[in-house]
């Protein structure tokens, strides 16, 4: 199963959907808008002739100059073609909701809590939207870019002298 | 029905069975468990976080502190990451080595892993056994790199030092006297009545549930998928080795223990394999900006020592992309996506780290059972804490 007859696929479903394809990295990345990631997903898993039925990894990513800044990255993977395919969507930091791919993947379940409790994407529909990994009265998501590693107000530290 | 005949009891957040810092809300009728409820997290530092503020070099010590137990596997997972976002194509002396280190982490992991099984179900004694074999394993790291553990070891590029004749006699002696111990340790539990009535039919899934829930590693071919990184997608040049990947049927608790056991029979073999071949060569691939030049060299040779401060300052980028890179850890499929803008540390990373992924099958694998086979299912699972909250 090659990359373009995966893109094929996509595009004879969601023809105005796909927002970029590229091939540059490891493996074939999609761009879709958040509102049709579940369907998305869902036919990537349940189409035939497609049959992406591990999910391996869901993660967030924040770019803090971008208009959409949030993303969510899935990688799924079908075994029998042994293919891997990475799918991005990208979200406002205002609100950033997108529904959960959790009744399709059990295993999404604490991956979207995960990125719930680090980068504050939304999931809707998913069962258990809490907190996982930090404390539950944390008032902010920590890995955020606005978010420094270290204490901001520290004095005793500069790094300016290596040109960071 | 009514509810007030439930009890609730909190399993952890320290207890001695758990092996590790995680809680369980049971909901128990009697001792018969209705639901539980996971609290992770304990142990979270923030791994994600640090590595964005680390040169690449730096974050193999994040990993040593994963899963704890295979530390060598994480190490080279990352170093092998990196590489993939680098371009650079170690040699095979590189990749044998590797495998070899991979094998004896994978060997060590299982070890624990299985007899603490017999621990929980009574059987102290194995434990003990395998444990002075674990110990052997951990002097060859020592060896190599100093350290027991958190063994931090090799490099972006390969390794700081090649396998001294201590060390291949070493991990000779190893590999002729673990059968024995592993035979001994065998006999003791494999066909044991005891054990099997505790352990068959015991925390089972199916190998569909186990895919749904992303299970990775043994406990996914303990259920009968025969997935394994090593062969789908091999890497260090696993594709030079013929080795066997033993699947179970049932996905419980005993197939577990008997895929795990026959790994460590295949690990055997692979390092033998590897180390009768072990190819002629350096112990590390030229990659100036991110492998440290000889020592000796850094005092009279001005370039070694321009790369050996802009190495330990970590002021070297690396090209832009983005990449997923995944070994088979002891446990799971063990990832590395990796974001990178060209700076000097990664612009994004995380960890597909599969006992995060597999636990939370846990509720629905003891459900209906009793406490006591609860135990015996997350001993299987193979759960370690340091890996589960990254």
């Amino acid at each position: 199963m090659d990359n373009d007859f995966i893109t094929g696929k996509l595009k004879t479903r969601f023809i105005d959907d796909i927002l970029l394809v590229d091939e540059s990295s490891d493996m074939l990345t999609v761009v879709v808008p958040g509102k049709v990631i579940h369907e998305v997903i869902r036919f990537l898993k349940e189409n035939e002739s497609l049959g992406f039925t591990f999910l391996t990894t869901l993660c967030g990513i924040h770019y803090p100059d971008q208009e959409l800044q949030l993303g969510v990255v899935y990688h799924l993977h079908c075994f029998s073609s042994n293919t891997h395919i990475r799918i991005k969507t990208f979200l406002p930091l205002e609100n950033p909701l997108i529904s959960t791919i959790s009744d399709l993947f059990s295993a999404a379940n604490w991956m979207e809590r995960e990125t719930y409790d680090f980068f504050g994407i939304i999931f809707e529909g998913h069962p258990n939207l809490k907190r996982i990994l930090n404390v539950e009265y944390l008032d902010y998501f920590p890995m955020r870019k606005e978010y420094p590693l270290e204490d901001p107000t520290r004095e005793d530290k500069d790094d300016s002298f290596f040109g960071r | 029905m009514s509810v007030d005949r439930y009890t609730t009891l909190n399993l952890g957040p320290t207890h001695p069975a758990t092996h590790g810092i995680f809680q369980n809300v049971l909901t128990l009728d009697g001792e018969r468990i209705i639901d539980t409820e996971q609290t992770i997290g304990y142990i979270h530092r923030a791994f994600e976080k640090i590595a964005e503020r680390r040169p690449f070099y730096q974050i193999t010590t994040l990993t040593d502190r994963m899963n704890y137990c295979s530390s060598p596997i994480n190490n080279i997972g990352w170093q092998m990451a990196v590489e993939k976002l680098l371009g650079v194509k170690t040699s095979k002396r590189v990749d044998y080595m590797r495998l070899i280190l991979m094998e004896l982490a994978r060997i060590t992991d299982h070890l624990i892993c299985n007899s603490v099984i017999g621990v929980d179900s009574g059987a102290l004694t194995g434990f003990v056994y395998v444990f002075q074999e674990r110990e052997k394993v951990y002097e060859i790291y020592e060896l190599l790199c100093g350290a027991r553990l958190t063994t931090n070891i090799g490099r972006i590029g390969g390794f700081e030092r090649d396998f001294s004749p201590e060390v291949i006699k070493k991990i000779y002696e190893f590999l002729d006297h673990l059968p024995k111990v592993l035979k001994q340790f065998e006999k003791l539990l494999l066909r044991n009545r005891i054990f099997m009535d505790r352990t068959i039919n015991v925390g089972a899934i199916s190998a569909e549930r186990a895919m749904n829930y992303g299970f990775s590693g043994p406990n996914l071919r303990a259920a009968g998928v025969d997935y394994d990184v090593r062969v789908t997608c091999p890497y260090s040049s696993y594709d030079d080795f013929d080795f066997t990947i033993p699947i179970g049927s049932q996905g419980d608790t005993y197939d577990r223990f008997c895929v795990r056991q026959e790994e460590v029979w295949q690990s055997l073999k692979l390092i033998r394999n590897a180390l009768d071949n072990l190819p002629e060569g350096k112990y590390f691939v030229d990659v100036p900006e991110f492998y440290l030049p000889p020592k000796e060299k850094v005092y009279d040779n001005m370039e070694a020592l321009i790369w050996h401060f802009k190495i330990v300052m970590g002021e070297i980028g690396a090209p832009v992309g983005e990449i997923y890179h995944s070994v088979e850890a002891a446990n799971g499929e063990l990832g590395f996506y990796l974001v990178s803008d060209g700076g000097r540390t990664p612009y994004r990373l995380h960890f597909r780290r599969p006992c995060f992924i597999y636990y939370q099958a846990l509720p629905e694998m003891i459900r209906g059972g009793v406490l006591s086979d609860a135990i015996l299912t997350m001993s299987s699972m193979n759960v370690i804490a340091g890996e589960l909250d990254g």
